[in-house]
């Protein structure tokens, strides 16, 4: 393990791999999938030597499941993998959330749907927000902008994920887990800390405790419904907890952009163009994506500010962004959201994303509308070319 | 003080080691960096193309769409290497692959015949090399003053052997920009 | 005077929810039986499936973990390979094992995960209401093959039989057939069980036993014609004994 204050050059997947190590990542189970091959070799690497389980699994349901079953055990465990293979995890996503589950999820996204493409995407934003298998139910999601965060969030996720008993995401992109930067590793966890897991199968013979049983079933609609409120109130302490949000520049800037991940970093470029210019823009970077940031984009739009929403999907953040400022904000008729995005793999330029932002400044761009596809003037939404 | 250079070739060209030993080199005159590779989904012969920053400030978005240098080092590669530059950049052709001639006017452009040299000094792959030599000397973003350094702990110990020739071969890229 | 009867420590003492003239109940108490005899309750963890059986977490007096559809066997990879001194058993149904799970099952089995499997066979889906299992015989009814299962002009496939096909993978090291029909066979299944659950304690590799059992509700006749029809048309498709014992071998 390389020493902790060196900074050192590593690929965004190689970080998130060796921040979950340092988190002590007890077991991984993975299935091979384009663009987060280095994390399942990176893991493959480590953790044999070091006899920690790492297994490469039939499937990514089957990965899932392993999960789940080593998580009942009370393990720090972890998986990856990229879109299509996030879909067909949705099954135990869904059963880790319904038995209430620690483990840490990494999806280092790329575009569809279908196979769609390998190259970086967010178009997984609602599946990852909103609980993308069956029932009610959410999980937090990490939002990491670069290298150093791929390591921190992936190293913290683990601690939120024991201490809220709920799988954590840490939702990436091929540009995030592809690149390479320099980062400082965190130090590695002191495993004598970690939360006891007093639900966990196993030692019950030595414990003399009642008999565990990890199971999201229940037949009784007044149980199940009572188990889900409890959970939901968790929920709410989670999002009053447990909200992460950057902002940057606001205070002078009538025009707010409003970007995750990669598309916060094309935009804080898109920012620095029109701070060039004497054009002051802010930017607010939701770290996390459940919970979202509503509450400061409200008092934004209670402000009047305009928003600018930079995403690589055709729009799928926006929709908490209208939350915030329409349904929620009493002034909001001055404030207005627009969109800027690329999608199939497509990154936003930092000009055109400047460009929109002129556009917005000088009324000449149309708020985003939920209701249609098309905007009056006929063209497509959004930058798409 | 920000470079943002475009790298572009087919694969097994050294496209992607040249962009890591620059950013490597970077971080170790203690510069921020990113890198960020593209290829083909072919595992041989398709393209190969690199986004590489290295800054002395906070980097923003790490896809270079207006580079300030463009490194071009094969014939096909030309053509997304002049769409990438922004106004006035600075354009590095290895000269012994491209021969078209470019388009744009307003391009600074160093002709560097990389194959050659890098055949000369040895071993046609360390061509990367040489071209990277020509990218230090040409920007001056980099000093390149630890290579052996850097070289050392990016190259596997097997390959500490090389490493000699892989300096000759900056030297002389940065040589080639001197006389050009 | 000796006592003949004892329940088991690991059985809970319940009326269970089972049909009469099914064949879980007694498969669960050979399993706990043998649980007591290994001294293993404390140190036991069963993997209930989806079907019927998904409520043996109310009959097992240990600690269990309940898995999706099929990734029983996943999930207790995910079990054992953290608590690697445990006895984890993976209790599973022909749907789940056979037809929605047989990659999880065929992987485990493959990699000689050190558990067990519990494979009850009763040739039909019970809890979903009688549809076609992959081991339904042929010509056999069943909700959604109401005129029998026909493999050729309807295409609904042959019975899988899962222990000859798991027999070819290296990893497998003890598969057996059992039934519950009659006594002699009860005694019989008990002590695969017992062998199983002691080749896992041992470390020695993938077991499972298959036993077949009676499913009267869904085959649509009175237990004790049941029990016939498990003995007269599934044991000549599923041939009872030990199909692979490799035990000695790798000792």
């Amino acid at each position: 393990m390389p020493e902790k204050t060196e900074k050192l050059l590593m690929k965004g997947n190689e970080a998130m791999a060796e921040g979950a190590l340092r988190a002590g990542c007890a077991a991984y189970f993975c299935y091979p999938i384009t663009p987060q091959s280095e994390i399942p070799a990176y893991m493959a690497k480590h953790m044999l030597e070091r006899h920690l389980v790492f297994l490469q699994a039939e499937s990514e349901t089957a990965a899932i499941s392993m999960v789940y079953g080593a998580a009942a055990t009370g393990a720090r465990v972890m998986t990856s993998s990229s879109s299509p293979g996030m879909s067909l995890k949705q099954e135990g996503i869904s059963y880790l959330c319904g038995a209430d589950l620690p483990c840490v999820l990494v999806n280092v996204a790329r575009s569809g749907p279908g196979l769609g493409g390998i190259s970086p995407a967010q178009g997984d934003y609602f599946q990852s927000t909103r609980g993308g298998g069956h029932g009610d139910y959410y999980h937090i999601v990490l939002a990491p902008k670069d290298v150093q965060e791929c390591a921190d969030f992936t190293f913290e996720a683990f601690d939120l994920a024991d201490k809220w008993r709920m799988p954590v995401m840490v939702l990436a992109d091929g540009l995030i887990g592809q690149m390479m930067e320099g980062v400082v590793l965190p130090e590695p966890k002191d495993l004598s800390t970690l939360l006891p897991k007093p639900w966990a199968v196993g030692q019950q013979g030595r414990t003399a405790r009642a008999f565990n049983h990890v199971s999201s079933m229940s037949l009784v609609p007044a149980e199940l419904e009572a188990a889900i409120n409890a959970r939901f109130a968790r929920y709410d302490l989670v999002r009053k907890t447990e909200t992460r949000v950057t902002l940057s520049n606001c205070e002078k800037a009538e025009l707010v952009m409003i970007g995750y991940g990669s598309s916060s970093r094309v935009a804080w470029g898109a920012i620095q163009l029109a701070k060039a210019q004497g054009i002051e823009i802010g930017l607010l970077r939701p770290r996390g994506l459940w919970p979202f940031p509503y509450d400061e984009i409200t008092e934004l739009a209670e402000q009047g500010k305009k928003f600018l929403c930079v995403e690589m999907s055709m729009g799928q953040m926006i929709e908490d962004v209208l939350l915030a400022v329409g349904a929620r904000s009493a002034r909001s008729k001055e404030s207005s959201v627009h969109f800027v995005g690329r999608c199939g793999g497509n990154i936003p330029s930092e000009e055109e994303v400047f460009a929109k932002a002129k556009e917005i400044l000088a009324g000449r761009s149309e708020p985003w509308r939920l209701d249609g596809r098309l905007r009056s003037d006929g063209s497509a939404r959004g930058a798409g070319r | 003080m920000t470079e943002k250079t475009f790298m572009a070739g087919f694969g097994g060209q050294g496209i992607i080691s040249m962009g890591q030993t620059w950013v490597y080199a970077a971080m170790k005159e203690g510069l921020e960096v990113t890198f960020f590779p593209f290829y083909g989904a072919e595992k041989r012969g398709g393209i190969a193309r690199a986004s590489v920053i290295v800054s002395n400030d906070e980097i923003a978005s790490p896809l270079v769409t207006q580079a300030h240098s463009v490194v071009v080092m094969s014939a096909d590669s030309l053509v997304i290497g002049e769409e990438v530059a922004a106004p006035d950049a600075l354009l590095l052709l290895n000269s012994d692959l491209v021969k078209a001639g470019h388009e744009r006017a307003d391009l600074r452009v160093i002709r560097i015949p990389c194959n050659s040299i890098a055949t000369k000094i040895g071993d046609l792959r360390i061509a990367n090399m040489v071209m990277m030599g020509a990218l230090a000397e040409a920007t001056g973003a980099l000093e390149l003053a630890h290579l052996e350094a850097v070289l050392k702990s990016y190259f596997p110990k097997s390959k500490h052997g090389l490493i000699p020739m892989n300096i000759a071969a900056v030297e002389a890229g940065r040589e080639a920009v001197r006389k050009a | 005077m000796e006592a003949t009867y004892k329940h088991p420590k690991s059985l809970v003492s319940l009326q269970t929810k089972y049909c009469p003239g099914c064949g879980h109940g007694v498969i669960h108490r050979l399993i706990t039986e043998v649980i007591d005899e290994l001294g293993l309750q404390g140190n036991s963890i069963i993997l209930n499936p989806v079907g019927c059986s998904i409520w043996a977490d109310l009959y097992f007096a240990t600690d269990s973990v309940q898995a999706p559809h099929g990734r029983t066997p996943a999930a207790a990879t995910g079990v054992k390979r953290m608590l690697r001194d445990h006895l984890v058993v993976c209790y599973q149904g022909d749907g789940d094992l056979a037809a929605i799970g047989t990659a999880e099952a065929v992987h485990a089995a493959n990699r000689g995960e050190k558990f067990t499997t519990i494979f009850v066979n009763n040739a039909i889906y019970g809890m979903t209401g009688g549809q076609m299992a992959p081991t339904t015989l042929i010509g056999q009814k069943a909700a959604t093959a109401p005129e029998g299962r026909d493999p050729l002009e309807a295409g609904m496939g042959y019975p899988i039989k899962v222990l000859e096909m798991l027999a070819t993978l290296e990893g497998t090291r003890y598969l057996a057939r059992g039934s519950v029909d009659s006594p002699v066979n009860v005694r019989k299944t008990k002590q695969y069980i017992k062998k199983a659950f002691e080749a896992q304690m041992r470390g020695l590799g993938f077991t499972m036993v298959e036993i077949l059992s009676p499913c009267p509700t869904n085959w649509g006749m009175k237990p004790v014609e049941a029990v016939e029809w498990l003995k007269d048309s599934m044991m000549p498709v599923f041939p009872l004994g030990e199909i692979k014992n490799q035990l000695e071998a790798v000792k």
